[in-house]
């Protein structure tokens, strides 16, 4: 059974300034929606507090299973995953780094090591597995970033601009990755400003404004 | 002067070399407690909010400067004959060089160790989180990237020991072939004016110094792009 999400009338406001304003929205499972709206609109906040790293003022964001609505703690939070738009790589290999949502699940030593290779082949890291990750150029870490979130995959997939600071090479390695999670009956929810990459992905475009959204 | 001290180093005297190893055993005993206890002590005051953190770290970064000599007397009077622990019979021995040095390295490794987890990104904390790391692996995450930092706390510490002398000197007592060691024969025979043995003892300590030195530069160093992104 997928996991679903829904959006209940949350509102956050940072000192005194709201940023969301009971935001609503009930996201299908296994669809690929795309984020958009202008900078300061609200679309990192929202997928915070959508990823269960920040708790809404008002308003609450549930998780479903069939009928049966999910706790927040570790399970759920292990089927979900935000690639942040500043990747934070630890000061490792870069093979350590994609071994690191693995390793936490207490997954077996060599599903590990096949996996972690499996995914830095697909973002095209696996000739860097050695390297210290934070020698990585900028592109190869984002790329870094999403192999690591997509490794142990997750049912709910949030990425917050996952492709501004790249090449084109890297976005079209990246673009490539979502859409094979895609395949697999995922949900993925992108926060991005490029119409064009909402339309390869074959999304539905939410618009965020005055801190609600909207579906275009 | 010179070559009397150097044929001393080099012709390996005995007396010399069991000073030499003594402070090597004192000063890694205190820095092996000191460690024990100091980096838990600075991780958790990095990590975790409680009350009277604040409190805390600063009486440890005030501790980092404690006058040896005040520690020296204070373990002098808890171990002498009519202190509380006189009944451990613990004063002028080993024991009692290695309990004041770790007091004295403590708060060095556990202020440097919480600046060093402080100093982690925070950015790190949230990735751990975004990829399902509970609270305690989430924490463990931090300690592990603050490593470096937290190694050359230990380092740093070690040199401290190591160049110590009052407060060894109290406890101690300096007794030959039992607790006399490199800092405080130097004190003693330069006193005597027995130059050769001092100044053969400072090459040593001197070199030892400089060893602590170039390994704690080459940790810092490998910390160091950890800052890049
Ligand atoms: N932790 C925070 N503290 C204070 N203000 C914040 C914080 N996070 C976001 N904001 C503010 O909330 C607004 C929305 O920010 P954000 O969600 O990052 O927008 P977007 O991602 O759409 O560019 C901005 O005005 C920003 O300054
Ligand atoms: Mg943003």
């Amino acid at each position: 059974m997928s996991l679903r999400l829904s959006i209940d009338r949350i509102s956050k406001s940072y000192d005194g300034n709201a940023v969301l304003d009971g935001c609503r929205f009930e996201f299908e499972a296994g669809k690929t929606y795309a984020l958009i709206g202008s900078n300061g609109s609200g679309k990192s906040t929202f997928l915070r507090i959508c990823a269960l790293l920040e708790q809404p003022d008002k308003g609450a964001v549930r998780f479903f299973c069939g009928d049966a609505e999910q706790p927040h703690e570790i399970p759920l939070k292990r089927k979900i995953t935000l690639v942040l738009p500043k990747t934070g790589v630890f000061n490792s290999s870069v093979f350590n780094n994609a071994a690191y949502g693995l390793k936490i699940r207490g997954i077996a030593g060599n599903e590990i090591k096949e996996k972690a290779a499996r995914i830095l082949k697909l973002v095209k890291l696996a000739g860097k597995s050695a390297q210290n990750a934070q020698t990585l150029s900028s592109g190869e870490t984002q790329r870094l970033g999403i192999a690591r979130a997509m490794v142990f995959e997750p049912e709910i997939i949030f990425l917050d601009e996952p492709t501004a600071f790249v090449d084109a090479e890297s976005k079209g390695i990246i673009e490539e990755l979502i859409s094979k999670f895609k395949d697999r009956q995922r949900t993925v929810i992108i926060a991005t400003h490029d119409l064009h990459q909402a339309e390869r992905l074959d999304s539905q475009i939410l618009s965020m404004t005055e801190g609600r959204l909207k579906l275009l | 002067m010179f070559e009397k001290a150097f044929a001393l180093i080099f012709n390996t005297d005995h007396e010399l070399f069991a000073i030499i190893l003594l402070s090597l055993q004192v000063s890694l005993c205190a820095l092996c407690l000191a460690s024990i206890a100091g980096v838990p002590v600075g991780a958790l005051t990095g990590l975790k909010k409680f009350r009277f953190r604040g409190g805390v770290v600063s009486l440890l970064n005030t501790f980092m400067g404690l006058p040896p000599v005040v520690v020296g007397l204070c373990v002098y009077l808890t171990l002498s004959r009519s202190g509380p622990l006189g009944f451990m019979s613990l004063l002028y021995t080993p024991s009692a060089m290695v309990i004041a040095q770790t007091i004295l390295a403590f708060p060095i490794v556990a202020s440097l160790t919480h600046s060093a987890v402080v100093g982690v990104d925070p950015v790190i904390k949230q990735a751990a989180k975004t990829l399902g790391a509970s609270p305690l692996q989430e924490s463990l995450t931090v300690v592990k990237e603050a490593r470096y930092g937290i190694t050359a706390a230990v380092i740093a510490a070690l040199g401290r020991v190591m160049a110590e002398v009052g407060a060894i000197l109290i406890v101690g007592g300096n007794i030959a072939g039992y607790t006399r060691v490199m800092t405080t024969t130097i004190a003693l025979e330069t006193d005597k004016g027995n130059f050769e043995l001092a100044l053969a003892l400072g090459i040593i300590l001197l070199a030892i110094s400089l060893l602590i030195n170039v390994v704690l530069h080459m940790v810092q160093r490998k910390g160091h792009f950890q800052d890049k992104k």
